[in-house]
């Protein structure tokens, strides 16, 4: 279970490979099987909440620092529309992330209903 | 200020109660309407649920098209529904109970927690009284091991003093520090600085560095910090969102920080809402309640609260301070982590202070405190801590009092200066290798030395901001800083911040309430999970953990205090005969104990006891007597010995002194037990006082009544601070006294 996102093995990465400049951050992020895992980890040991969290996470392994700092901002409040946050919803799900699809569409709606989408 | 002073003047007693520090302290009225109330507004919910159809539709009296966004997000994410019916129709009280009851498994209350609502949660906690949150709380934290976070800051955000002082926080035992910046420009720098100084200090620290939650996850990205703790829940929907957030923001922030593999906890504590005048009429307790509830609906793995910042808020009303260890307990039954608060200073008052961290202290928890401020009160960025480095000393002494494993451990003194000095070095090679800034000697050394940043006079209060500029702007990632390390020889150093990231690859610190231990393993509740059942269960520190408690560097046995004494080996008492009885009636016989002259020779006041001895004999020569000085050598005792020594004397008044100093004068028909005076506090003896009883000792003799000698008052504690001195000298009397006949001494200087 000690895959980097790149596919490296991180138990063989090296201080000399860190030196050499032969890796990249990509080589020690976590890989999304890796919190697949401890998503099941965190079920069996009674906190199905952290294993949501952690199958969020796992499809958020797949964007990009900055895109991840967008997605944030735009769930803070009155920084979107609920159309906004509909269509992100949209997005995520063609993207292949469902989870955070759901969480921006219910977003989407109580947002609307507690007044907290940008008018 | 005296807090009458306008209707009368207030009376000696009470102006003098009024300066003590306590009386700094705000203490409120309870005022429901503001939220200052620590358990049971009246306008606190009464706990309910209805579910319909699989889903909650009315919680805590509130139907589903009233939930405001917190309800909302509770609802939907942070109820068990399997669980809920049967959890909520469980007797508040009844659950309470199972709490302290050792044969209820965390596992089974654990899961019927978390079906049910805040409302429920608060008030089965409501219901434990003091001693009752000690029982739960040692049962019901996650992990086995308890442990400690410290804060590591300065004024100038000095990257030498930071990297300094956090090697200096590992060698005290803190496995997490938490930094942050009195200026926001220098986070990276502040967050390279306490990660290279803690790496130096131990492996497997983890480092956050607490800012703005956008910059604190940029910083996580690139590896420059291990872990966040700084992202803030509040108990009303108006506060939420006046912090610029909302419940599902944060949970995509919790998610964004698992997707990089960085650990994080949240942060909420009772009073906050109030603080800001936002409590919505509600107690501190349950709007911390709805706190928990949404951190474990999050699925952030563990929360920091117990007040935190607003803890004196919750210490101003009646029953705040309990409030504020059930805040933590509750986290504990939401399985969460618990970092304990014991955070921001809730008093003046060194008592007030004390007691309101200490049964968390022995009960034990994730964290003892979320922030013990290891550096000085001065430096703390985040203002002054429960627990500083004014107390560490203190608080090793209390684990040692206790047996207590409060997560710190003792360092020597020689051992953290070499750490000090390899963490300068070190951040002066990396900040010098990647073009952030160079440090002067003398800076360095000053910073090595410093106990704070006060002492550091050539700091360069430009260099943090230059330094974080040139981090942002080139991209400066943890990889870097690793590299820079092992071209300069740090290889040590490199190995352990790259197995910090690679632990982030592996993920199993990111389970609820893990650490690294000095080897790297991961302590959490899945590799070390508490499994307390009463006596004989539970944590138990090893024996080497429990050696490191018990040894505080400030202990001394017999043989040191034989060594220390031996150096006041600058007089001789030389043996000159067997002792006679005299029949001049000028003699004053003064009889000294067994080991005076052969293992003592420094009172306990610091007087050597040959000035002593040259007092009394010069106090009895100034009444015209004569002192001979012999040695007792068949008691200890010094009413026997001031005894043995009048029956000795010509004049039947005799002197008992103790190589320790305590003295008395004695005559030769009273019972051993009574005497004429007795100066019975050595430590405070002067010489002066010293020669006051050679002159009483000789108008005794003379049979003249003088005026008493006083003994000095004090308002120290003597006790505290000799009687294990006098444990020891007592032992070394002890092993010199035997039957052998009292001696005739001679002093030779």
């Amino acid at each position: 279970m000690s895959r980097g996102y790149s596919g490296i093995d991180v138990d063989r990465i090296s201080v000399d490979d860190v030196r050499r400049g032969d890796l990249t951050l990509e080589d020690i992020r976590i890989h999304p099987e890796t919190l697949e895992h401890q998503a099941q980890v965190a079920e069996e040991h009674g906190n199905p909440q952290l294993a949501s969290n952690f199958r969020r996470a796992a499809e958020l392994t797949r964007f990009k620092d900055d895109e991840i700092m967008q997605l944030y901002e735009a769930l803070r409040p009155h920084r979107s529309t609920v159309e906004e946050l509909q269509t992100i919803a949209d997005d995520l799900e063609s993207r292949d992330a469902p989870l955070n699809a759901a969480l921006f569409a219910q977003a989407a709606s109580v947002y609307q209903r507690r007044g907290l989408a940008r008018k | 200020m005296t807090i009458n002073e306008n209707e009368k003047r207030v009376i000696g007693r009470f102006r003098f109660m009024n300066e003590q520090a306590v009386n700094l302290d705000g203490f409120a009225t309870p005022a429901p309407e503001l939220g200052l109330i620590a358990f049971d507004s009246p306008h606190d919910p009464l706990p309910s649920i209805v579910i319909r159809d699989g889903v909650v539709v009315e919680m805590d009296g509130r139907g589903e098209d009233a939930f405001d966004a917190l309800d909302e997000f509770i609802a939907r994410h942070g109820i068990d529904i399997g669980i809920a019916e049967e959890a909520m129709a469980i007797d508040s009280l009844q659950f309470a109970r199972q709490l302290v009851d050792p044969y209820e498994s965390r596992e089974s209350l654990v899961r019927l927690a978390s079906g049910m609502t805040p409302a429920k949660l608060a008030e089965v906690l409501a219901r434990l009284t003091a001693a009752e949150l000690v029982i739960a709380m040692t049962k019901m934290r996650a992990r086995k091991t308890p442990s400690n976070q410290a804060h590591v800051t300065n004024r100038s955000d000095d990257p030498l003093l930071l990297a300094a002082d956090a090697a200096t926080a590992a060698a005290f035992g803190f496995r997490e520090i938490e930094t942050t910046v009195p200026v926001l420009a220098d986070a990276p720098s502040n967050a390279v600085a306490v990660s290279v100084g803690a790496a130096v200090g131990s492996p497997g620290v983890l480092v956050q560095c607490s800012v703005e939650e956008a910059m604190e996850l940029a910083l996580g990205m690139r590896g420059l910090v291990s872990y966040a703790e700084t992202v803030s829940l509040y108990g009303t929907e108006q506060i939420f969102i006046e912090g610029d957030d909302t419940p599902w923001s944060k949970a995509f922030l919790t998610s964004a920080y698992a997707s990089r593999g960085i650990k994080m906890r949240v942060t909420s504590g009772g009073g906050a809402e109030a603080l800001m005048g936002g409590a919505e009429r509600c107690s501190m307790f349950y709007l911390e309640a709805r706190c928990v509830a949404l951190a474990r609906a999050m699925g952030a793995q563990g929360v920091q609260n117990g007040g935190i910042d607003s803890a004196a808020v919750a210490g101003s009303v009646p029953g705040g301070v309990r409030s504020l260890m059930a805040e933590n307990l509750m986290v504990m039954l939401r399985n969460l982590e618990s970092c304990t608060g014991n955070d921001a200073l809730m008093s003046e008052s060194h008592v007030r202070r004390t007691s309101r961290t200490h049964p968390i202290f022995i009960a034990g928890s994730d964290f003892i405190c979320s922030g013990f401020g290891s550096i000085q009160r001065y430096d703390n960025m985040f203002g002054p801590s429960q627990w500083n480095a004014e107390d560490i000393d203190d608080f090793l002494a209390m684990q040692r009092d206790w047996g207590v494993d409060g997560g710190l451990k003792t360092a020597r003194e020689d051992d953290v200066e070499g750490l000090r000095s390899r963490a300068t070095e070190a951040v002066s090679a990396v900040y010098g290798w990647l073009g952030l800034g160079d440090f002067t000697a003398s800076w360095a050394q000053q910073a090595v030395d410093a106990a704070g940043s006060k002492d550091i006079a050539d700091a360069d209060l430009m260099l943090p901001v230059n330094a974080s500029a040139t981090i942002m702007d080139t991209n400066v990632t943890m990889l870097d800083v690793i590299a820079a390390l092992a071209e300069n020889g740090f290889d040590v150093e490199a190995q352990r911040c790259l197995d910090m990231l690679k632990a982030r690859v592996q993920g199993d610190y990111l389970q609820t309430s893990a650490i690294f231990d000095e080897d790297m393993n991961v302590l959490s509740l899945v590799t070390d999970p508490n499994d307390y059942a009463g006596p004989g269960t539970g944590y138990k520190p090893s024996i080497a953990r429990q050696a490191e408690i018990d040894t505080i560097r400030q202990q001394v046995s017999v043989d040191d205090l034989r060594v220390q004494q031996r150096q006041y080996r600058t007089f001789e008492l030389r043996v000159i005969g067997t002792a006679e009885t005299s029949h001049d009636p000028r003699d004053v016989v003064i009889g000294v104990s067994p080991a005076t002259g052969r293992d003592i020779w420094q009172t306990l006041s610091g007087l050597l006891v040959c000035d002593v001895l040259e007092e009394l004999m010069a106090g009895l020569e100034e009444e015209g007597c004569v002192g001979r000085i012999i040695r007792i050598n068949d008691s200890i005792d010094l009413g026997k010995i001031g005894l043995a020594a009048a029956q000795l004397s010509g004049s039947g008044i005799g002197i008992g002194l103790q190589g320790k100093g305590t003295a008395l004068i004695h005559r030769h028909d009273l019972a051993p037990l009574a005497n004429l005076e007795l100066y019975s506090v050595a430590p405070t003896l002067t010489a002066r006082l010293y020669r006051l009883m050679g002159i009483n000792a000789g108008r005794h003799a003379k049979s003249m009544t003088p005026e008493p000698m006083r003994n000095p008052y004090s308002d120290e504690a003597i006790e505290a601070r000799y009687h294990t001195k006098v444990v020891a000298l007592v032992a070394i009397e002890r092993e010199c006294s035997s039957n052998s006949a009292s001696e005739m001494l001679e002093m030779v200087k």
